[in-house]
């Protein structure tokens, strides 16, 4: 301890106090705020490029996943859209057939009433036509009759044969 | 110094280094011419001489030597600036005036005050002494210390590890000012070491929030006590951070910081701790304050000065096995003992400098983590 006591020197102690105090100062100044700015800088940027990248990455997959979403999207819609084509092409086919049918139907019905009435009225000029006939006929018999009775009968029965065939 | 350190510090490193040789070369070579007699011959080959050898380099010299020639004993060395306040004053003079001597036999007359050096201390005669008396214990009788704020050896070093940090780290920040990201050169070296105090010292002591305004004086304290045990290890033989007032002043500027930065919070828990009985609560304050204030900064340093002082003095023991063995074991087994023993040494002592400095920043994190606290958390 006396020793360690004589060799220390209150001059070197000094001396190294100042130089220090200088040196710490200096070195601030000129070195570590420069070089600790430039580290913690770097050090961000690298921080910086790494989180950009990582989110690049993340949106990167988002993408994807939207991508892919849309793409699904897309064939489910286009698949709805092909079975509705079909189903309406069915539909329509169906719907023109039954058109088609009825259409038919009435018009088959439509000249079934036509010829049931020009039917009857052929029936009904037949049977004026027939009156007539018989009108006329009764008319010639009649008069026969008045001049030949044998002639007369006939006549009428003549006349009925045909009547009855016709 | 600072100006002139600005100005250095825009020249490249390779330059710094070639003129500090020149420098060095100069003062060598015009130290050369002036050969010591007093001291011609010195071989340091006893036991005796070996540890008088190693406790001088333990200590900060006045004078930057490499080596001294055995037979001629020329010193091969530059004079450093003595600068000291005495009874009359400030005195400025080269340490070359005291022509190697550190047994108070040169005197160098400054006018009204005469100056010796004794053991790498100078001391002051009194009025009317011509030379230096000694007591039985070799302690000068008639001589005082004087407050002393030469350029000594460990200032040197320090000065000169301030200058690579500026000159290194002041890179690494102009190519960050530049807009460089990635550091290119020696401050891809620099980077991770600062990265390293930064996360893995102050972070998770300090806490995430806090630890910036602390980051000066971390980082700058671990690169300074680094560089100095790692100037240590060379053979320029620096011995910087083994000296205790350079440990201490380093020491007393963490306490400074800590104290200083303490929050409310630090202070309620030191003085008035709550949550025990308030009879404990005057002792706890007293112990609470005696830890901060003396034991935690006096681990530090003396931490620091005992691992430092230690390398040195394990080290220099080991290469002067191949003295102290060769009359046992011959000159080859004592030489090859010497260098596996020294190179095993200086391999853990490489380690030793790191984890000093790492320890010693550590621990001042810690302590400023305690002092910047926020005890919500557990309340």
């Amino acid at each position: 301890m006396d020793q360690l006591l004589h060799d220390f020197s209150p001059g070197l102690f000094f001396m190294q106090g100042i130089i220090l105090f200088i040196l710490i100062v200096l070195m601030r100044k000129f070195a570590w705020k420069p070089i600790l700015d430039g580290l913690q800088s770097r050090e961000d940027g690298i921080q910086n490029a790494l989180d950009a990248a990582e989110n690049a990455k993340l949106e990167m997959q988002n993408l994807q996943a939207d991508n892919e979403k849309l793409l699904k999207e897309a064939r489910a819609e286009r698949e709805s859209m092909l079975k509705e084509a079909r189903d309406l092409k069915n539909k329509m086919i169906e719907d023109a057939k039954t058109e088609a049918q009825e259409t038919a139907n009435n018009m088959i019905a439509q000249a079934q009433a036509a010829i049931e009435s020009e039917k009857k009225s052929a029936m009904a000029e037949l049977k004026n036509h027939v009156s007539g006939l018989s009108i006329e006929i009764a008319e010639k018999v009649v008069r026969n009759e008045l001049s030949n009775k044998d002639k007369q009968l006939k006549l009428i029965e003549d006349m009925l044969g045909e009547a009855t065939l016709n | 110094m600072i100006f002139l350190t600005m100005k250095v510090a825009k020249q490249t490193f390779k330059f710094f280094i070639l003129v500090s040789f020149l420098f060095a070369n100069a003062f060598a070579m015009a130290d050369n011419s002036s050969k010591d007699p007093v001291v011609s011959g010195n071989k340091v080959d006893t036991a005796e001489e070996i540890r008088e050898y190693i406790s001088h380099h333990l200590k900060d010299s006045h004078d930057f030597h490499f080596y001294t020639h055995n037979e001629s004993g020329t010193h091969y060395s530059f004079p450093l600036p003595v600068i000291v306040w005495t009874s009359n004053g400030l005195k400025t003079f080269m340490s070359s005036a005291f022509h190697h001597d550190d047994a108070g036999q040169v005197i160098v007359d400054k006018g009204d005050t005469k100056l010796v050096k004794i053991h790498s201390k100078i001391y002051e005669l009194d009025q009317g002494a011509t030379s230096v008396n000694f007591d039985a214990e070799h302690h000068a009788t008639n001589a005082h210390k004087v407050l002393d704020f030469s350029i000594t050896k460990s200032v040197f070093g320090m000065l000169l590890t301030g200058l690579l940090m500026l000159l290194g780290f002041g890179a690494l920040a102009r190519g960050f000012k530049k807009g460089k990201s990635v550091p290119t050169g020696f401050s891809r070296v620099l980077e991770p070491l600062v990265i390293y105090v930064r996360d893995e010292i102050a972070k998770p002591n300090i806490g995430e929030k806090k630890y910036r305004k602390f980051m000066g004086f971390l980082l700058t304290v671990f690169f300074f006590i680094w560089i100095l045990n790692l100037l240590g290890l060379t053979p320029l033989g620096f011995n910087v951070t083994g000296q205790i007032a350079v440990t201490a002043c380093l020491a007393i500027f963490t306490v400074v910081i800590y104290m200083f930065s303490g929050t409310k919070d630090f202070w309620a828990h030191t003085l008035w701790m709550p949550g025990v009985p308030v009879i404990l609560r005057p002792i706890l304050a007293v112990i609470e304050l005696v830890g901060f204030v003396i034991i935690k900064p006096f681990s530090l340093l003396i931490r620091l000065f005992a691992n430092i002082t230690a390398g040195h003095f394990v080290v220099m023991s080991l290469i002067a096995l191949m003295i102290t063995l060769k009359a046992s074991f011959g000159p080859v087994v004592s030489t090859g003992m010497s260098l596996l023993l020294s190179l095993f040494i200086m391999v853990i002592e490489l380690l030793v400098a790191f984890l000093q400095a790492f320890i010693f920043t550590m621990l001042s994190s810690l302590f400023i983590g305690m002092a910047v606290e926020e005890h919500d958390d557990h309340h």
